[in-house]
């Protein structure tokens, strides 16, 4: 709670630079619409003005700072022109509508979710696996550990042209996407989990007699609780953006990544702004609603959180 | 047919290989940990190669593994240009200016206790969040050549970096920090010589985490302008001319300069953090 106010302070911040920024980013555009619209600009020609920095022009041209924050094409849309849209195609629109953010969003946000399950549910049997067969341990490990590093998310978008090639379209190939991409956090940190009881608890449960199965759901599965969860934070974030990228290049009508692209396209910068913007809230409110669940979870596990 | 049942041979020769080895007498050996994995990939990459000319497989849809190591062989200058384009240029630049920045920024709000809680939580939210979506506007913005794919670059790797650092500034002791007053030191000697060695595995941590996001963003960001070489551009044309076994060329590029890239700021931690339990 004490950090609530350093938090506001930080954003506060960061909306004063945006705040700040607009006026060189947007002046140039600005001053052209002026001139064409019978005011006065200093200098006087379009040519003339690229010389000039951003700064310096608006330094020059005061009357001119005003209308760059209400420009209907600018480069760098003001806070309120953003927030404007944002409330306008969330709230202002009926959510079937194909202007509607919340269509969008559910059109992003459902293969987001069924990847997501499938990947974490293969993720879990995977770890499972690795940690009880000590051949899949060697060889399937170490290809889990360097697929972290290599940049699946940039070929996405071809992922999804091949599987439409090949017939399948709708939510199934974005939703491959989302759970491969959430796959591999899963499987690293429940295999990670699985293994955290130390040597004590395990040769206390085998004076027990306990085999190995009984081990498993009484004392390995409750102790990788927390690493699952951390993994799911990851992985869930993970997956969102992949379901974006792939939507972005690919020509998809709706989502945010296509929202995103059109707007760039049509030159209606406010609407990019709006879907990105958007797209963070909901990946905002995903990880919020794992790390509820996980609070939950532990607390009635008489766990302490992470 | 017959390559058919090959497949399956060598997936069971493979599979039984491996099990022998892994539950072998010296399956602890540097050699098997090595050993083993490449066993799995080579079977994999064999099977692979059968199923595709067994089942008679459309080259549109996978190519065979062989048909891309060929194409590797016969494009090398054009997969250097890409990689150089996209790799050194867009990336690389665009990783060393973000890390700084997220350093420099570290430093300053590390001065203040109440600027550090602010910065953790927002930093770490918008790590979270799908940065690479700016793409296309920073395409506009900064042009179609490799500075807007070192911007978009900068901006996603900044904040995992900013994270880790800030977290890591905090990471002394009251008594590390006490000794060092004892010593007279004033804050620069106690940033240089205390706490920024004390930064460095977290730092890293960032690091390590960024290496995939700058290949993400810098291939990324090429769909969407770019001059007529880069691995994204080549993976997007080559798609349109449906040569998969280009874009399938281009994705081992990246997936080993990716590896490379990891293993590369892993080697520079080992040596500079030798001190730490982990690397001990």
């Amino acid at each position: 709670m004490k950090s609530i106010l350093p938090v506001l302070t930080v954003i506060a911040a960061v909306l004063l630079i945006w705040i700040v920024a607009v006026v060189p980013m947007n002046v140039h555009l600005t001053a052209d619409q002026a001139q064409r619209d019978g005011a006065v600009v200093m200098p006087d020609t379009s040519i003339a003005r690229k010389e000039v920095s951003g700064v310096a022009l608006a330094l020059e041209n005061p009357h001119l700072i005003p209308l760059t924050y209400v420009g209907k094409r600018p480069n760098l849309p003001s806070p309120h022109q953003v927030s404007a849209e944002m409330f306008n195609t969330i709230l202002g629109k009926k959510i079937t509508s194909k202007r509607s953010l919340v269509y969008h969003g559910w059109v992003t946000l459902a293969p987001t979710l069924l990847g997501f399950a499938i990947g974490t549910l293969l993720g879990v049997l995977l770890a499972v696996g690795i940690v009880f067969s000590r051949v899949m341990d060697k060889s399937v490990m170490p290809w889990a550990i360097v697929s972290q590093t290599i940049p699946i998310l940039a070929l996405a978008p071809m992922i999804i042209v091949v599987l439409g090639a090949a017939g399948i379209h709708g939510i199934l190939p974005k939703s491959v996407i989302a759970a491969y991409l959430s796959f591999f956090p899963v499987v690293v940190g429940m295999v990670k989990g699985l293994r955290s009881p130390d040597h004590m608890q395990l040769d206390l449960l085998r004076t027990y007699s306990t085999n190995n199965i009984q081990g498993f759901w009484k004392l390995r599965l409750p102790s990788s609780t927390p690493y699952l969860f951390a993994s799911l934070k990851i992985g869930i974030s993970a997956s969102l953006i992949g379901t974006i990228v792939a939507e972005l290049p690919t020509g998809a009508k709706a989502g945010f990544g296509a929202r995103m692209l059109v707007g760039d396209q049509y030159g209606q910068p406010i609407l990019s702004w709006a879907a990105l913007f958007a797209a963070a809230l909901t990946a905002a409110a995903l990880v919020g609603m794992i790390s509820l669940i996980e609070r939950g979870t532990l607390r009635k596990m008489g766990m302490k959180l992470a | 047919m017959m390559y058919v049942i090959a497949g399956f041979a060598i997936w069971a020769l493979g599979w039984l290989l491996n099990v022998y080895l892994a539950n072998g007498k010296s399956s602890d050996h540097w050699a098997m940990n090595i050993g083993i994995p490449l066993i799995f990939g080579l079977t994999i990459l064999l099977v692979w190669e059968c199923f595709v000319i067994g089942f008679e497989v459309n080259p549109v849809f996978l190519p065979r593994p062989s048909d891309i190591i060929v194409r590797m062989a016969n494009e090398v200058p054009r997969l250097w240009a890409d990689f150089f384009q996209t790799i050194i240029k867009g990336a690389l630049t665009g990783y060393i200016i973000g890390g700084l920045a997220a350093f420099a920024i570290a430093v300053l709000a590390d001065r203040s206790e109440f600027l550090t809680r602010g910065v953790l939580p927002v930093g770490s939210f918008m790590a979270a969040l799908p940065i690479v979506g700016i793409a296309p506007i920073f395409v506009k913005w900064f042009g179609s050549d490799w500075e807007s794919k070192a911007a978009v670059v900068a901006v996603m790797v900044f904040f995992p970096i900013l994270v880790n650092a800030v977290a890591g500034l905090r990471d002394t002791t009251s008594m590390q920090r006490d000794l060092m007053h004892t010593y007279g030191a004033g804050y620069w000697p106690t940033l240089f010589k205390l706490r920024i060695p004390a930064a460095l595995p977290f730092i890293f941590n960032g690091l390590k985490i960024a290496t995939t996001l700058a290949l993400i963003g810098a291939i990324v960001a090429e769909f969407f302008g770019s001059p007529t070489v880069g691995m994204g551009f080549r993976i997007s044309t080559s798609f349109g001319q449906l040569a998969l076994d280009m874009v399938w060329a281009e994705i081992v590029i990246a997936a080993i300069a990716g590896s490379a890239f990891y293993g590369i700021v892993t080697l520079i931690e080992k040596g500079v953090t030798f001190w730490h339990p982990s690397q001990r």
